[in-house]
């Protein structure tokens, strides 16, 4: 058998599991490891700028993908900085496999130069970890990381390494594991078939049913399922900010986000539903607001990979575990198997509700007549240039609630944000991912003033690999959605929500080596956006100056029902 | 209502840190905890005691079962069981104390594992009511109490194992 070093295994290890890219930044913990990975091209390394970049770029290739994304930091300062990204990953149940650095093992607990108890730090932030005891144990726990970090609900998993561990004088046989053993670890793959027909009867049954996907249907491959189960039905869907895309936001049947930002539609539909089939989602409480006020007709479908999700926030009447993917499958076998339709009557009527509420308040919003753009025309205007066609990544704040809400996604993995940890500078360095992923297709990263300065050295890691990503910075001066609830909840007090002294952000890209363009009135706005997507090979940052005081509407009125939304300044529900 | 839920996991390090972390990450408490290997030396037995309403062991357990390296769990209140916990205390015994004490001692049946002129070290195992029970009853002259923690299986056939 052919002998290695643990640095060796840990490259070949990652060969063997075909990944294509690493997104790290090396130092003293991992310089065996940097030097075996340059004596290989299989794997290719991406050099960032910082090491919160790495994961969140693993992460936006993992989620536009759907394969785990790969890291390799150092040990301390090079580990801490992973840490924001690994539990943005975990939140959103983004499998990612993370290998850190650590000191020699005979060091460990004598607070070593560089040492930082990681696997500590990040206990409840990852799906599991592994540190490295021997050096032959590497290939078969890296087998066992991917394996964890993408099967049942996914998640990040990190592998702490002593540096002594990859040394290159000690070489071992080499073998990567085909299979993995894991006693303790089987994650569930169908959903009980007696649970899904009685969902299914009462989804027949049903006069006023909703669908409401989330982030499980897209992580999960159901969105094809999904479609086709929605249609059979002709029930009304609607998705969670991470669930975009899972069904096309174009067709009829779908009634926008639901949430603290969602339709008024889809909240109200939710409110007033009898039936709700829930794909994939948590019962957030950015979704549900007062869970004691929450639907209060409703009979309550849950279906999730998780278990624990189930009846954690709202109690399920029909519990489903299960991979979305195949429950999805089988409760559309279950449908023509039992071969009775939906109320068709009924669903006119509630068809008919639905329409109305649209009516009453669909997605709208007022432009100034100065020629000072509101963020959501920003959004409206993107959309057109890409012809809905693009991977739009996005910060946190405002543009975020607006990019969700007037790009419509009509396919999953289309739109890549940070919802569960809500992670400011996830943007760019995820968008990087995304444009290496799939190097010829339209990636926009949707971002504030604010959030992009928290990641913007990746301007040089976009050059130095040619990402041709298009910024849209959605430039209100302030931190808007900061501002928004200063506004609304502490009498207008801006406590530090001003960005103050910002960068000519034109000057800035160029410094960078990019191409910057400044959009100050609505009317140069549209050939602005056309002529950063004419230059299909270069970055541009596109910096729009918008109104600093619109505000996200509608919004959950705190401690309410669904239903109790402000749909303006002055309008409320 | 109090639980005592007994965990077979690995017997590896880190799994001991990820049960507790996950108890003060969630918001749970812990009572009471024990740990020992079993007779397969790969696999460790913890039991611990805490409480809660339904829902909330219901999370607690389906949280536990996620954790990696936790091979089986039970909810050990769901059914019969028996329940033990040892205790060891050191009881101030001079004059006619001593007497009183050690009648204490019997009635409870616990042993006096140690003894000097004024101290009796008192071994005592039972249901953690039974411990407290005793505990009460020589309170004004008790030193230093350590308990072990709850241990327990279920009555019967039921076995936990692989
Ligand atoms: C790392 C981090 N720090 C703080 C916050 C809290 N926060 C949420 S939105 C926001 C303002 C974001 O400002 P900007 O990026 O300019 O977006 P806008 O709301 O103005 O569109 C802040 C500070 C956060 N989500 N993440
Ligand atoms: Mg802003």
């Amino acid at each position: 058998m052919e002998k290695l070093s643990g640095a060796e295994m840990v490259v070949r290890a990652l060969q063997d599991e075909g990944v294509e890219f690493l997104f790290g930044y090396p130092g003293g913990a991992v310089l065996h490891i940097y030097d075996a990975i340059f004596q290989q091209e299989k794997v290719q390394h991406i050099l960032v700028r910082h090491e919160q970049a790495a994961t969140h770029a693993a992460d936006g290739y993992a989620r536009s993908t759907g394969k785990p994304g790969v890291v390799l930091v150092t040990s301390g300062p090079g580990a801490t900085n992973a840490v924001t990204g690994i539990a943005t990953a975990y939140m959103d149940s983004i499998p990612m496999v993370v290998l850190s650095g650590q000191v020699r093992s005979d060091w460990i607990g004598d607070d070593a130069f560089q040492e930082t108890d990681m696997v500590g730090i990040c206990r409840p932030i990852v799906k599991h970890s592994f540190a490295v005891r021997d050096t032959a144990e590497i290939p078969e726990i890296i087998k066992k990381a991917f394996y964890i970090a993408t099967t049942g609900r996914p998640g990040p998993v990190l592998i702490d390494i002593p540096k002594d561990k990859t040394s290159p004088m000690v070489k071992l046989p080499y073998e990567y594991p085909s299979k993995v053993k894991l006693r303790s670890y089987s994650p569930v793959s169908r959903g009980h078939s007696g649970q899904i027909r009685k969902a299914v009867e009462e989804l027949l049954k049903a006069k006023r049913p909703i669908i409401y996907a989330g982030g499980g249907v897209v992580q999960g491959n159901g969105s094809e399922s999904l479609v086709k189960l929605v249609r059979k039905l002709n029930f009304p869907v609607t998705n969670t900010l991470m669930g975009l895309g899972s069904y096309p936001a174009t067709d009829r049947q779908h009634i926008g986000m639901l949430g603290m930002h969602g339709s008024y539609e889809a909240n109200m539909t939710m409110h007033n539903a009898d039936l709700i089939l829930a794909v994939g989602a948590r019962f957030d409480d950015r979704v549900t607001n007062d869970t004691k006020k929450f639907a209060p007709g409703a009979t309550i479908v849950h279906i999730d990979v998780d278990p624990a999700v189930i009846s954690k926030n709202i109690r399920a009447d029909i519990p489903i575990v299960g991979r979305v993917e195949h429950v999805l499958q089988d409760m559309l076998a279950a449908v023509d198997e039992i071969g009775s339709k939906p109320d068709e009557k009924a669903l006119a009527r509630w068809w008919d509700e639905i329409d109305g509420w649209r009516k009453v308040h669909g997605m709208r919003y007022e432009t100034n007549d100065n020629g000072l753009l509101k963020p959501q025309q920003v959004v409206e205007s993107l959309y057109r240039a890409t012809a809905g066609k693009a991977y739009v990544t996005s910060d946190v704040g405002q543009h975020q609630m607006f990019a969700a809400q007037y790009y419509k996604f009509d396919a999953p993995r289309q739109w890549i944000n940070s919802g569960g940890l809500g992670t400011m500078g996830f943007g760019l360095p995820s968008a990087m991912g995304v444009q290496l992923a799939f190097p010829d297709a339209m990636v926009a990263c949707v971002t504030g003033e604010a959030s992009i300065q928290m990641n913007i050295q990746e301007l040089s890691t976009c050059l130095q690999y040619h990402l041709p990503i298009k910024i849209i910075n959605i430039n209100n001066q302030s931190l808007g959605m900061v501002r928004q609830w200063q506004d609304m909840q502490y009498g207008g007090r801006h406590s530090q929500s001003y960005m103050d002294s910002l960068p000519d952000f034109v000057k800035l890209a160029e410094s960078y080596g990019h191409v910057g363009i400044k959009v100050e009135k609505a009317e140069d706005l549209d050939a602005a956006m056309d002529k950063a997507f004419s230059l299909k090979d270069r970055l541009v940052f596109v910096d729009v100056l918008v109104d600093p005081t619109e505000h996200v509407y509608p919004m959950h009125i705190a401690d309410g029902a669904m239903r109790d939304m402000w749909l303006s300044k002055t309008e409320r529900t | 209502m109090r639980r005592i839920i007994s965990i077979l996991m690995e017997n590896e390090p880190g799994a001991l840190s990820r049960v507790v972390g996950l108890f003060s990450q969630r918001g749970y408490n812990i009572e009471t905890l024990t740990v020992a290997p079993t007779e397969d030396v790969t696999l460790s037995r913890l039991t611990l005691t805490t409480f809660g309403d339904d829902k909330k062991i219901e999370q607690i357990t389906k949280n536990l079962n996620k954790l990696i390296e936790v091979v089986k769990l039970v909810d050990l209140t769901e059914g019969p069981h028996i329940e033990r916990e040892l205790l060891l205390v050191k009881i101030k015994a001079t004059g006619a104390q001593r007497a009183e004490v050690k009648r204490t001692v019997d009635i409870f049946r616990g042993q006096i594992v140690d003894v000097t002129s004024s101290i009796y070290t008192v071994q005592l195992t039972g249901t953690a009511d039974k411990l407290d029970a005793f505990i009460g009853a020589v309170e004004a002259q008790v030193m230093e109490v350590v308990r072990s923690g709850v241990s327990g299986v279920a009555r019967g056939e039921k076995v936990l194992s692989i």
